[in-house]
């Protein structure tokens, strides 16, 4: 796989951020900022690794939260509503509670102090509380001597309805309702009292008309995107155990154990340090398992009420039903080109379809406007978002959050408008790249680094792109998309100001490096990361390194593995930890050989001295020197973003101390007989700075890929009266091998100037550009604009018949 | 449902459990023989995570009832890794082939089935005996990677001829 390096990225960084930063000098100093164009040679980071925790995986030995077994463990179920907005007009749970085995059953009035991930979001329940606003909601729950009894005592409760009119389709939602009790939740849009409109966000900026007017092309277009699910391969499941010392432990596959530690706290009115969160091994998040989760608070309850370990895991079908997947949504978007192929201006319109709850919602909400403000320099921007409540399982945050619809529509729309000007929509975009080192106009997102020019040219060059596009015959077509993503939330959702990552090393005479992070290791390889920076600073091997980062209790405080936040502030915490160990392990050499500590060098577990090589000492007799009247080493490093952006409400979403950009091209079998899209092969560029461990970035980009090749053919969450139809791995169709092309990745090392070793993100951003990528290469295949998603072939086989009958 | 014994062989070792009837395999195996490296992503036969060996041939331990299996000899991804790790274990680490791990068990399982009747398959034949196991991370790029490097592995240590078909 190519490694493209970008030509800025040899440069030094440190000087050239003095031109664009108008009001901060300062922030280019930052001390970690690192790269000073003398590439080092490094010997950890850059290397392909396996994870950390591989062969635990490969043997069987790792354990998820449904593998463990406590002594005295009891088992839990959950009675689902089957109604998606009624009162509850009884709730009986007696027969229940009297079935042999059963432990104890809780409903709502047992915990009815709302959570939610936002804090301006707190509308959920651990269960429903008088009445139910989405059908599978949690309506009670019993805790069992085995998981047969707690499911047969479920189906004892008895629960009568009142229904009320339910709101499925999201254009209901922003209208008045008849009866203030059919709002799903009294607390919305301050400016659209007596809707179900949970947030609306209004932002112009420039003169978008003035360049409408202006425009030689104007594309537009009203696209609909139907939810989708994160599918991860691992249930929920959970273990809550309040012991004997009056503590409460939750073992939960989390990607923020922290969200969940306060909303427990908030929840069960305790204080925090009696709460310990063990994250356990996590089967796959991508967004679905970052919100504090009624099912965490349920097994707490049953816990709390038998003082015995219970055991809460989740069918498939439930794990649909907890939802807080990718949102529904119809965009209006219209871009304006002017006659040389400039952007000039956006003008769009989001309707998002929330489910019943806020979760990250605020944020995405957003997220459907802001982060349209790249790859392309955008010069007018208007940009209107409704998310409404609806009677379904809530929306949330999955892979890309917030940035993959629109994305969508502005890459098609690009490519219509490169049809309409008669230019290559490869060349079309090089015209109206943001260069390196910018702000962008209005919501002065920071670019620093930026490969997508190289990635986009490597991709033309390795797809063949100029003798494919326009020339493949008919059914066969290639298209192009690019996007970019933020690499971290500059701003905390809890708006204090504590870092956002913290990462405390200890080194001990054994020689084992702990650190201590609650970054969530997911699948993804934050351990891995981490794990790597620390022994390339230390120059040690990364068998010496143990990254534990499992639980509250011993963990410092990190926002978890959200927003692609983890390598470049998680990693530059660790980083910073491991920079002060170094410092003492050299002030011990210095004092070992009568050297300058600055002197020493660290490789190959030895401190070299630079100047006289035949002088080094061993890690080993450097650590114990510098633990002499001490005992263990131990540091601490945290991250804190820059101050960023600018002053107007809103204005701090979409702002992070870097983005990572992507460029695709896609080659497709389109059958006009069927309208069936098989993908032939992708080309995927990706810029993430440097690529700490190739291996893992490939992996990420590859299963991004494939992700999103699920959103874009054939995943689809299907309702019908607010039941959900599809709810299994059989319906819901996850593309298999046979639907998975072929693909070349090229990473791009931009370098960035305070990424981590010159890292930036690669988990999220790469699946956005995939999905405007195939339907810009249906286009290219057989001629017809898709305008709903997924790109199904009844879809694809209307557009092709109706473009027929237009033409006769 | 009341319980009855149950005689196998897992992992080359003889053992007789308590079942209900309606146990399935793959619970019989989790819960009691605590063999958790097994793993249930649906419990209905459409994600591969489940996959183990029974009697040679790759089955779905989810679909498959504890009783069926009376006398049948059972490998699970426990068994691959007796005293040192299987090549298709370390190549599924090595090439990335595994991210959180969770249908990694089933990949392998269903890997090392296809291995003994086809020593040497094609990106073809890969693609066809695994559409049936589901990876939500990979894009199953590294999956294949990882088998065809196994594979090869198993190829050069034991260059005999495959087994014959009567031996299965």
């Amino acid at each position: 796989m190519p490694i493209v390096r970008t030509k800025g990225s040899t440069r030094n960084d440190h000087q050239l951020n003095k031109g664009i930063w108008a009001d901060g000098e300062s922030r280019a100093a930052n001390p970690l900022a690192h790269t000073d164009g003398n590439e080092p040679g490094f010997n950890v980071v850059g290397k392909r690794m396996p994870l950390k925790d591989a062969y635990k995986k490969v043997t069987g030995e790792g354990v998820y939260a449904d593998d463990m077994r406590l002594p005295g463990m009891l088992f839990a179920r959950v009675l689902h509503a089957t109604r998606p907005h009624a009162k509850i007009k009884r709730l009986d749970t007696s027969r229940a509670e009297a079935l042999p085995g059963v432990r104890a059953v809780t409903i709502g009035a047992d915990a009815p102090i709302r959570f939610g991930v936002l804090p301006v979001s707190q509308d959920e329940t651990a269960m429903a509380v008088d009445k139910v606003i989405f059908a599978g909601e949690a309506v009670a729950a019993v805790a069992a001597d085995s998981e047969e009894i707690a499911a047969t005592a479920c189906n004892l409760i008895e629960v009568e309805y009142e229904e009320m009119p339910a709101f499925l389709k999201p254009h209901d939602s922003l209208k008045k309702v008849a009866s203030p009790e059919h709002q799903i939740h009294d607390k919305v849009d301050k400016n659209f009292p007596g809707t179900n409109i949970h947030k609306a966000v209004d932002q112009e900026f420039g003169d978008v008309t003035a360049a409408f007017k202006a425009a030689r092309s104007t594309p537009s277009g009203t696209f609909m995107f139907e939810g989708v699910s994160h599918g991860f391969t691992e249930p929920h499941s959970v273990l809550a155990h309040w012991d004997a010392d009056d503590r409460l432990f939750l073992y939960t596959p989390q990607q923020v154990p922290h969200y969940t530690h306060l909303a427990l706290a908030k929840v069960l009115e305790m204080d925090l340090h009696r709460i310990n969160v063990v994250r356990t091994m996590v089967g796959g998040g991508f967004g679905g398992k970052s919100d504090p989760f009624p099912h965490e608070v349920i097994a707490c309850l049953l816990a709390k009420k038998t003082r015995r370990p219970v055991k809460l895991t989740m069918d498939r079908e439930e794990c649909f039903l907890v939802n807080r997947a990718r949102h529904p949504s119809e965009i209006k978007m219209a871009l304006a080109f002017d006659p040389q192929g400039k952007l000039i201006g956006m003008d769009s319109d989001a309707l998002i379809d929330g489910g019943a709850a806020g979760s990250f919602g605020v944020v995405s909400t957003y997220y459907n406007g802001v982060l349209s403000n790249g790859p392309y320099y955008l010069p007018a921007f208007r940009y209107k978002g409704r998310r409404v409540y609806s009677n379904r399982p809530a929306s949330g945050a999955m892979r890309g959050h917030g940035s993959v619809n629109p994305r969508h529509a502005m890459e098609v729309l690009v490519d219509m408008a490169a049809v309409e000007l008669g230019l290559d929509p490869c060349e079309l975009r090089l015209r109206n790249f943001l260069p390196e080192q910018c702000l962008t106009p209005f919501h002065k997102f920071r670019i620093t680094s930026n490969g997508i020019r190289e990635g986009l040219e490597e991709v033309m060059r390795l797809s063949d792109w100029k003798n494919k596009w326009g020339k493949l015959p008919y059914g066969r077509g290639i298209g192009v998309a690019c996007s970019f993503f933020i690499s971290g939330s500059a701003l905390p959702i809890h708006w204090n100001k504590l870092p956002q990552s913290t990462v405390h090393l200890k080194i001990d005479m054994d020689g084992g490096i702990a650190v201590h992070s609650l970054a969530a290791e997911i699948g993804q390889g934050s351990d891995t990361v981490l794990a790597q920076m620390v022994a390339e600073v230390l120059g040690v091997n990364m068998d010496r390194i143990h990254v534990r980062s499992q639980e509250t209790d011993l963990a410092p405080i990190d926002l978890g593995s959200y927003s692609s936040r983890v390598t470049f502030m998680a990693g530059n915490a660790a980083r910073e930890a491991a920079e002060k160990i170094r410092a003492d392990l050299a002030a011990a050499a210095a004092r070992l050989t009568g050297q300058p500590a600055q002197y020493f060098d660290f490789a190959g577990e030895k401190l070299i001295c630079r100047s006289k090589p035949n002088i080094a000492v061993t890690f080993m007799e450097a650590l114990h020197e510098a633990q002499v009247d001490r005992g263990a080493l131990c540091a601490s490093g945290c991250y804190v973003s820059p101050p960023l952006g600018t002053e107007f409400k809103g204005s701090n979403a979409g702002l992070s101390p870097s983005y990572s950009f992507s460029a695709y091209i896609c080659e497709v079998d389109v059958d006009p007989e069927t309208g069936f899209v098989q993908p032939v092969h992708v080309w995927a560029a990706h810029d993430c700075g440097r690529a700490l461990n190739p291996l893992a970035v490939e992996g990420q980009i590859e299963g991004s890929v494939h992700m999103g090749l699920g959103q874009a053919l054939t995943e689809t969450m299907r309702y019908r009266n607010g039941q959900l139809l599809n709810a299994n791995f059989l319906d819901y169709k996850i593309p298999t091998p046979y639907e998975t092309p072929e693909m070349d990745i090229v990473i791009v090392e931009s370098i960035d100037p305070e990424g981590p070793f010159g890292a930036k993100e690669c988990g999220e951003g790469g699946l956005a550009p995939i999905i405007p990528a195939v339907g810009n290469a249906i286009y290219d295949a057989v001629g017809v604009r898709l305008f709903e998603v997924p790109m199904t072939p009844d879809r694809v086989l209307r557009a092709i018949e109706e473009k027929k009958r237009a033409a006769k | 449902m009341s319980k009855k014994l149950l005689k196998l062989t897992v992992n080359g070792r003889a053992v007789e459990i308590a079942c209900a009837p309606n146990q399935t395999l793959a619970n019989a195996l989790r819960d009691e023989l605590n063999l958790t490296g097994t793993k249930i992503g649906c419990d209905m036969g459409t994600c591969g995570c489940c996959t183990v060996e029974v009697n040679g041939k790759a089955k779905l331990s989810c679909l498959t009832l504890a009783h069926e299996c009376e006398g049948a000899s059972i490998t699970t991804i426990e068994g691959l890794n007796q005293y040192q790790m299987h090549p298709l274990q370390k190549a599924f680490a090595e090439c990335g082939g595994s991210q959180c791990g969770y249908c990694t068990a089933g990949f392998v399982m269903k890997s090392h089935a296809l291995l003994a009747e086809c020593p040497n398959p094609t990106r073809e034949q890969l693609k066809e005996e695994l559409a049936g196991n589901l990876c939500r991370c990979t894009g199953f790029i590294k999956i294949y990677d990882a088998v065809e490097r196994a594979a090869s592995e198993l190829r050069e240590k034991a260059p005999v001829e495959p087994a014959p078909a009567t031996a299965r």
